[in-house]
């Protein structure tokens, strides 16, 4: 992978609409048959990034290369990758069989591998027999499907979609995810897609990208992103997280302390590699805090009755449950009055029962589930 | 049936059950159709003064068929009707495209100016080309049917903002996304407008030529102003005729131009639908 060229090269691109600066120096290495995710938030930057590659947008400074050849100079019509938008953007007044063979028409592939393309193409999103329908005749996700295959049947270097599952309700999504991971396996085109949704980005990517006012705020792996966040606005968007202000007291190579008056003091079991004293955040994700009554309260199955050797300690109270099947979340709040936000498992029918509003509880999570965040 | 429908009561939003509703309804189509009926009825009137009814006749239509002045005149209007209508179709789509595409500076006022035909009284207008053409010194002895030139050019004039107004009313649903998809899929602007912009326009193209083509058929005023001797179009034909005395001859070649515009407008409606542009979802 290491000695691969990369299929789509971005050097330094910026770009500016007026006084607002969309894309600000980006510089992405993409390659060939890779699952990539741009995530962000709303005018992060990411649709702009997107389109330049596309071409519809042209970079105010900076190079994009597809392939190794500059694009520069090459409109939308001339480059070698295809775009799945965001309404999909099936044309109305074709049939399904027209939009799918539309690009080999204007490419001028004749009539009879046209048509064997564009029923491969078909089947290939699972669409066989719709041909002679009208957009009009099918629904939301059958029309993602036509963008698809209409994009699919031109074999381009890169597929590029834009919020692809964005109009899909949420069975759909879901399904789709799975789906589109599939295809690219099938197929092994490049795709580059922009989403906002996490779950999404999580759930396909190779490699994510999380934007954040128009810059790369971490490029990693779906893991990486998650358990690994380089700073607080991608530890903060990518799943939901815990943060807490502190100062570095401790850090040495097998262990670290972070005092933070909302939370107390908590200990790490690897270095930080921080200056000492230093302003760092720690960031604690929901599930990976353990619940249990404190003291002589009932006995929780599966949980110690205090923390176990080596873990970290809090105590709180329940101000907060919400239910969603699965888990449990719960607003603790500490007895410095911040909140933690704990998310439980339900491994049991009844687990539900155990805790309820103004339980006292205590927490407890391993040395090594917390983060230290130097920005 | 009937007395089991009665019994239920009326709901709140069934407004077409209540008398009032439908006297008022009544009274509207009353009001719109009886003076079409009415010239239609008598144009079979067997009558010289077209007063009372006095048995039927088809003589009048006859007679309006063969009266040579009323029939050039109806193709005169004919042919200005369709020469206006494709070049105001052109004129109006291209200006419409443009309003929708392109910002540039005094777009508003472009916009304006754009509406001054259809707001300017048709008197007015009617004087203007007058004068300008006097000015212009625009040849009036042309061979037919060139010497319709000047009569076609005004009715142009007043027919294209209504194209541009229909159309570009139909620009904004336009998905911007399936023009960059045509694009994407590696068609040239030109491909793009032709396979995506078009077709999505049409039903704006058809109504704007249908306006077109009924305005210019009817105008009176601006006409009469441009029109010279030879140039006698339908409308100011009739009112020549009308001020000797409104025979069942007027009301027959009145009642064969209403057959002929519901004729195109339910071919073009059927056209229309034929072509089965639904806009989409999204």
């Amino acid at each position: 992978m290491a000695e691969q060229q990369p299929i789509i090269e971005i050097r330094n691109v910026s770009k500016r609409f007026g006084a607002v600066t969309a894309v600000d120096n980006v510089s992405l290495n993409i390659m060939p048959g890779e699952f990539f995710v741009l995530l962000g938030p709303s005018g992060c930057g990411k649709t702009t990034l997107l389109r330049m590659i596309a071409g519809f947008e042209l970079p105010t400074e900076g190079q994009v290369l597809i392939d190794g050849q500059d694009m520069a100079k090459v409109p939308p019509n001339k480059r070698p990758v295809n775009m799945v938008f965001q309404s999909y953007a099936v044309f109305p007044h074709m049939s399904v069989s027209d939009n799918v063979g539309y690009g080999l028409k204007i490419a001028g592939v004749s009539g009879s591998e046209r048509e064997s393309r564009v029923k491969e193409a078909l089947e290939l999103v699972k669409l066989d027999g719709f041909g002679a329908r009208r957009p009009n005749q099918l629904s939301g996700g059958q029309r993602q499907r036509v963008a698809l295959a209409r994009s699919l049947v031109m074999r381009p270097k890169v597929l590029l979609l834009d919020e692809p599952l964005s109009a899909l309700d949420a069975k759909l999504r879901a399904q789709m995810q799975f789906e589109l991971a599939d295809l690219q396996d099938e197929v092994g085109i490049t795709f580059i897609t922009v989403t906002h949704d996490q779950d999404e980005a999580l759930s396909m990517a190779g490699r994510i990208a999380v934007m954040n006012k128009g810059d790369v705020a971490q490029l990693a792996t779906p893991a990486d992103l998650y358990e690994f966040p380089a700073n607080r606005f991608v530890a903060d968007f990518v799943g939901s997280v815990n943060l807490f202000e502190g100062k570095l007291t401790l850090d040495e190579p097998d262990r670290a302390a972070v005092e933070c008056p909302g939370l107390g003091k908590v200990y790490l079991n690897h270095g930080v590699t921080g200056p000492h004293g230093a302003d760092v955040w720690v960031a604690i994700r929901p599930e990976k805090i353990l619940l249990h009554v404190p003291g002589d309260g009932k006995a929780i199955r599966g949980a110690a009755e205090d923390a176990p050797e080596g873990h970290n300690f809090a105590r709180g109270q329940i101000k907060g449950m919400s239910y969603l099947g699965d888990i449990t979340l719960f607003d603790i709040k500490l007895e410095s009055g911040a909140v933690l936000r704990v998310s439980r498992p339900n491994m049991s029918r009844r687990d539900q029962e155990d805790f309820t509003w103004d339980d006292k509880v205590s927490m407890h999570w391993r040395a090594d589930s917390p983060v230290v965040l130097l920005n | 049936m009937g007395f089991l429908a009665r019994r239920t009561p009326v709901a709140p939003l069934e407004y077409t059950r209540r008398w009032w509703m439908r006297s008022w309804v009544g009274l509207v189509l009353f009001f719109l159709y009886a003076p079409l009926i009415t010239l239609v009825a008598f144009s079979f009137n067997d009558s010289r003064r077209n007063i009372v009814w006095r048995g039927f006749t088809l003589d009048y239509y006859d007679k309006a068929i063969n009266n040579a002045s009323l029939m050039e005149a109806l193709l005169n209007s004919l042919t200005i009707a369709a020469l206006a209508t494709v070049v105001s179709v052109v004129l109006g789509a291209l200006a419409a495209l443009w309003l929708w595409r392109f910002r540039f500076p005094f777009k508003a006022a472009a916009e304006g100016v754009m509406a001054l035909p259809i707001v300017v009284p048709e008197i007015c207008m009617g004087v203007a080309m007058l004068v300008f053409f006097a000015q212009l010194g625009f040849p009036s002895d042309l061979v037919w049917p060139f010497n319709l030139g000047a009569i076609t050019i005004a009715h142009i004039t007043f027919c294209f903002p209504f194209v541009t107004m229909v159309v570009r009313s139909r620009l904004t649903s336009f998905n911007r996304e399936e023009e960059e998809a045509a694009k994407d899929l590696g068609a040239s602007e030109w491909q793009a407008l032709r396979d995506v912009l078009i077709p999505h326009m049409m039903p704006g193209l058809v109504a704007g030529a249908l306006l077109a083509f009924t305005l210019s058929l009817d105008d009176f005023v601006i006409t009469f102003f441009t029109s010279g001797p030879n140039t006698i179009t339908f409308p100011v034909k009739i009112y020549s005729m009308v001020r000797f005395s409104v025979t069942p001859e007027v009301n027959a070649a009145s009642a064969m131009v209403i057959a002929i515009t519901v004729i195109l407008t339910t071919l073009a409606l059927k056209l229309q639908s034929r072509m089965g542009s639904t806009p989409q979802g999204h």
